[in-house]
């Protein structure tokens, strides 16, 4: 199994941890942590595809991967404010469609 | 005139009851001497215009305006001999309603929505009048059931907006199937004007797929049969009727019910043909339902009580006779068919004006509480005598020379049984008209007096254009024989379009 | 004229007239706003009329080409989205502040939010590789969610915290298929990496994974739910822009890449399957709209049902006779939705600000104040009904016309029934403003008085729709210009 095939069988297992946590958890800040896990998959992968040869290394998903993190810093941070915000008001921690 | 002036002439006379429109809307409540000033001058520039048309075809000029709506689309407007039919008494009607409306509903709110609608809704008579082809046509009819809405539900009482529910239910759903009728027409043939005796191009295509042709016109004839109230599609008509007078004389003589019986002649005798469409085997199907209209519609107005509706089931029978005639096939039955457009327009609208005047100057709406209303209010009561008379069939007024014709034309085609729905027609008519008029001029008046307080006659806004329109039902009844007359227009419109009926 | 620099202008210009608005705060600098609208409309209509002379446009960032560069392109469809974005920014712009400051929102928070949205919106438009577009996605959610979040009570809140995480979720996906793409091609741009993509189940997967992260974008059933809620509790103003605009762009982007990226994998079964969720989205939509209570959910699942018609085009695309038609009656359709959706919204904004509250039941005898607003809400849901003579009309005549000529009738069905559906809580809701007050009835706080600038906005916005009912025929010529295959 080639370095490549390995990074992205474990991208894969993570999207999977992150897609069931989103599913099955209703805690806002465990869905919040799980689209942070599948924003990491996805880095993942990408880093992954960037190794073209044994020598030879592609920038450009290197690039991608930057800025994908700077956005997935900026929404995990609007999320949880806006989480923040929403208990501060309702004082619950789950949407109201979960059983807030 | 020059040339290019007569190109813009429909357009013009299109915008002027747009910009009327526009500048009630604009206006507000408030102010009324504006807003009567611009319902009387855009009621009046259009007549005017209209009449220059018809000046212009008979100098042998030829009216049309076309831009592409679409790619492959036209919107067109063109004035044939019989677009100006429709267009010139639509023309009058608004002008004479609006005189009517003004004095019925100045009191009462919301007057800039219902005048601005009433305009709109006459733009789109006028566009549906002279539409060019399928195209336009379909978008100034579903022009109207928009324009209409408002009015129905004008007093907003939960009786008004169950029959607004009731009439939108019926027109919307006339309209998909017009819509869908139309496309799959254009997605057959493409873009083709309205050319009398049939487009060449529908004729092709129904050879050589006759089961999609036959299927095409069976969706645009259910389309327009909708606003020609045909049975079983009749339903909305009478609810219509807790709409103000003035909307109910518009709905049933001019705007609504008028552009579906004028879409039943556009499509069977310009897009496909009398011929096509009688081999197709659609009109026998098309003369007996309105047969079966007629009768029906006359039967249901015996059992009505209330004035309005008696005439609003009347609508539905006398109607039928224009689809009825057209169905007949040959050039007599046309013509009283195309007569009767007009003729019926007329005298409805002056049975709808006196009914208006019974109810605003004495409360009355039921036709038990007539009694002796003749001595009260003699003028009213004669211009709807002259009305339910003509409607009757009575010579030398309007409605006797629409059935003569259809009459003549029906046994001409062979079609003798047609004689037996006239006369049926005429006995029930009688059945219910002439009870009316003995109560309204041989039965003493109530001893208590009559409910409304009002003056003696109706106001004089409400009792001209009453007048007016029966002495139209008498002239046009009386001067049939000359070249303006509807009769000599609805002649003229067959001997040139119609050679070949 | 700034010739070819207008198309960066597109996007640049409204981002640095947010960073202004932030810096100089809107409170000192009121005009701004609307200035920096104006220029970028008028950068828009420059581009417009280069993409109509001169056909597709392309800029290259910094004078860097792809791979490493990023290119902005601009072809009909694109020109034709920004035009509309257009109209229905500079009206929600003139709109807010009257809107905002009569409702108490923060303005201060309000505009660089919205003028960053109007950004991504452009960009999302001219963008030409994936990654850009997901950057832009990411944009429009990071704007558009803290805009419903304004609406402030819990059910705002609650609303906006769920549009974002089922946003983010779709992001990802989306990035996920992204990252596919480009693993298999080594490219992201739109057109290169489709034709170097093939059929292969490398392209099947990424496709699938872009189109579910879209599909949530675009609100399309069953991943719809998101929608009401936000929209219905955002201010009026976001309301109309996000309807009108974001959820629009998603669903722009469903098509423009399965008709620029993916056309070798749209086959029947999949057209099918995507038209089908279309198609049951304008009826579910249309039921759940004659089911509300209130004004703005009417509208908020009107959304739901209007895109649902856009998602017709890919059956009806893999049709010969049905093609161009049916892309044609697409596209206007979005320019027309856009338009009424953004009037009908900004008109309910009236009737909230008028009366302080939204429901049906209580619209009766409208005071003279909204006359205006019922009026360009009733011309607003004709376009939507697509009665004529409207933009929405020419475009339903469109698609049905492509259905029918294809000979595709369980289409034409959905496009004529859908109609009629629309028709049925578009009167229910003008039924009610007709209504004349009970007796006795009166308001328990008096009607407001509109301001001017609130009640000539929504009635301009639904007017243009009668303007582009007249003819479609520039528009759609704009829209020729690098029309795909088979539809041009």
């Amino acid at each position: 199994m080639t370095q490549a095939a390995l990074y992205s069988l474990v991208a894969g297992g993570l999207a999977g941890i992150a897609v069931y946590g989103l599913i099955t958890c209703t805690h806002l800040l465990r869905r919040i942590l799980a689209l942070n896990l599948l924003g990491s998959a996805v880095f993942l992968l990408l880093v992954a595809l960037a190794r073209r040869g044994p020598q030879a290394v592609d920038p450009l998903p290197h690039a991608m991967v930057l800025t994908g993190i700077v956005i997935a810093v900026s929404a995990t941070a609007f999320a949880l404010a806006l989480a923040r915000r929403y208990h501060g008001r309702t004082g619950a921690e789950r949407l109201p469609e979960d059983g807030a | 005139m020059s040339a290019l002036l007569y190109a813009y002439l429909p357009l013009g006379a299109l915008a002027t009851a747009v910009v009327t429109a526009a500048a009630i809307f604009a206006l507000g409540d408030a102010r009324r001497r504006q807003r009567t000033f611009w319902n009387l001058f855009g009621a009046t520039a259009k007549l005017l215009m209209v009449a220059a048309m018809v000046g212009g075809v008979l100098e042998g000029h030829t009216f049309a305006v076309a831009w592409p709506a679409l790619p492959g689309v036209e919107l067109r407007l063109a004035a044939d001999p019989l677009a100006l039919l429709f267009a010139m008494l639509s023309s009058v009607l608004w002008l004479v309603t609006t005189v009517y409306a003004i004095a019925y509903l100045e009191h009462s709110g919301q007057r800039a929505r219902f005048f601005g609608f009433f305009s709109l809704c006459v733009a789109a008579t006028f566009g549906i009048a002279l539409a060019g082809n399928a195209f336009t046509f379909l978008l100034f009819y579903e022009m109207l059931t928009l324009a209409t809405y408002p009015l129905v539900v004008h007093r907003g009482h939960p009786a008004a907006l169950a029959a607004g529910r009731l009439y939108l239910a019926h027109t919307l759903g006339g309209g998909a199937a017009l819509l869908a009728g139309t496309v799959a027409l254009y997605a057959a043939v493409g873009e083709q004007p309205f050319t009398a005796g049939g487009i060449p191009a529908v004729a092709l295509w129904a050879e050589q797929a006759p089961a999609a042709a036959t299927a095409v016109l069976v969706l645009l004839l259910a389309g327009v049969a909708v606003k020609a109230a045909l049975f079983p599609l009749q339903g909305w008509l009478p609810a219509a009727m807790v709409a103000p007078a003035p909307v109910s004389a518009l709905l049933h003589a001019v705007a609504v019910v008028k552009a579906g019986a004028f879409g039943v002649v556009r499509i069977i005798e310009d897009v496909y043909g009398y011929p096509l469409a009688a081999e197709l085997g659609v009109t026998p199907a098309l003369a007996g339902l309105a047969a079966v209209t007629v009768v029906y519609g006359s039967v249901r107005a015996l059992a009505q009580v209330d004035l309005k509706r008696r005439l609003a089931f009347s609508t539905v029978s006398q109607v039928s006779f224009i689809s009825l005639g057209v169905a007949l096939g040959g050039p007599l039955a046309l013509i009283g068919g195309l007569a009767h457009l007009v003729h019926q327009g007329v005298m409805k609208i002056t049975l709808f004006f006196c009914a208006g005047n019974y109810a605003e100057t004495l409360g009355i709406h039921r036709i038990d509480a007539l009694n002796g209303v003749g001595r009260r209010m003699p003028a009213t009561s004669a211009a709807f005598t002259v009305a339910a008379l003509g409607m009757i069939g009575l010579p030398p007024l309007a409605g006797f020379i629409s059935k003569w014709y259809l009459g003549i034309g029906a046994l001409a085609q062979g079609q003798a049984w047609v004689v037996g729905v006239l006369a049926a027609s005429t006995l029930l008519n009688a059945a219910y008209f002439l009870p009316v008029l003995r109560r309204i001029w041989l039965l003493p008046p109530p001893a208590a007096g009559f409910p409304g307080a009002g003056g003696a006659e109706a106001h004089r806004g409400l009792l001209i254009p009453a007048l007016l329109t029966a002495a139209a039902v008498l002239l046009a009844g009386l001067l049939a024989a000359t070249a303006f007359s509807p009769l000599g227009w609805a002649e003229r419109i067959v001997e040139r379009g119609y050679p070949g009926l | 004229m700034v010739g070819a620099l207008s198309l960066p202008l597109a996007f640049f210009l409204p981002l640095l007239t947010a960073l202004a608005v932030f810096l100089l705060r809107a409170r000192r600098a009121p005009w701004l706003p609307l200035l920096g609208g104006a220029a970028t409309a008028a950068a828009v209509a420059d581009l417009i009329g280069q993409v109509a002379r001169e056909g597709p446009q392309v800029y290259h960032l910094g004078g860097w080409a792809p791979p490493l560069g990023i290119e902005l392109y601009a072809d009909g469809l694109a020109a034709l989205m920004l035009g509309m974005g257009a109209l229905v920014a500079l009206a929600v712009t003139a709109y807010s502040g009257a809107y905002l400051r009569g409702q108490g929102h923060d303005a201060e928070l309000f505009w660089p939010l919205w003028l960053v949205q109007w950004a991504a919106l452009n960009g999302a438009f001219l963008a030409a590789d994936l990654f850009n577009l997901y950057v832009m996605l990411e944009l429009l959610t990071l704007t558009a969610a803290p805009l419903v979040a304004m609406g402030g009570e819990r059910a705002a809140l609650a609303a906006a915290l769920r549009y974002l995480l089922l946003a983010l979720l779709g992001s990802l996906v989306y990035l996920l298929g992204v990252a596919l793409i480009y693993g298999a091609t080594g490219t992201l741009h739109l057109r290169e990496a489709g034709a170097l993509l093939g059929d292969g189940p490398a392209a099947a997967l990424a496709a699938g994974l872009i189109s579910a992260g879209l599909l949530v974008k675009a609100a399309v059933f069953p991943l719809h739910i998101w929608l009401m809620p936000a929209h219905s509790a955002a201010p009026a103003p976001a309301s109309a822009a996000l309807s009108a605009l974001v959820a629009k762009a998603g669903a722009y982007l469903l098509l423009r890449l399965w008709l620029w990226t993916f056309p070798a994998l749209l086959s029947v079964p999949l057209g099918w399957l995507l038209g089908g969720l279309g198609a049951a989205g304008v009826v579910y939509g249309s039921l759940q709209a004659l089911r509300q209570t209130r004004l703005k959910p009417v509208i908020a699942y009107s959304t739901v049902a209007q895109l649902g018609y856009l998602l017709l085009l890919l059956p009806l695309a893999t049709v010969a006779g049905a093609a161009p038609h049916a892309w044609q009656g697409a596209a206007y359709h979005a320019l027309a939705h856009g338009l009424a959706k953004a009037a009908a919204f900004l008109a309910a904004g009236n009737v909230l600000y008028s009366l302080g509250h939204d429901r049906l039941a209580g619209l009766h005898g409208l005071t003279p104040y909204l006359s205006g607003s019922v009026l360009a809400l009733g011309l607003a849901f004709a376009s939507l009904m697509g009665l004529p003579p409207t933009a929405g009309f020419l475009a339903k005549w469109e698609l049905l016309r492509g259905a029918l000529g294809g000979g595709q009738w369980g289409w034409a069905a959905v496009i004529v029934g859908g109609g009629l559906l629309t028709a049925g809580y578009a009167f229910r809701v003008l039924a009610a403003a007709h209504a004349a007050s009970p007796p006795g009835y009166s308001e328990i706080r008096p009607p407001r008085r509109v301001p001017p600038v609130m009640a000539w906005t929504p009635l301009l916005l639904a007017l243009a729709l009668y303007l582009l009912g007249l003819s479609a025929v520039p528009a759609l010529g704009l829209l020729e210009q690098g029309a795909p295959e088979g539809l041009g």
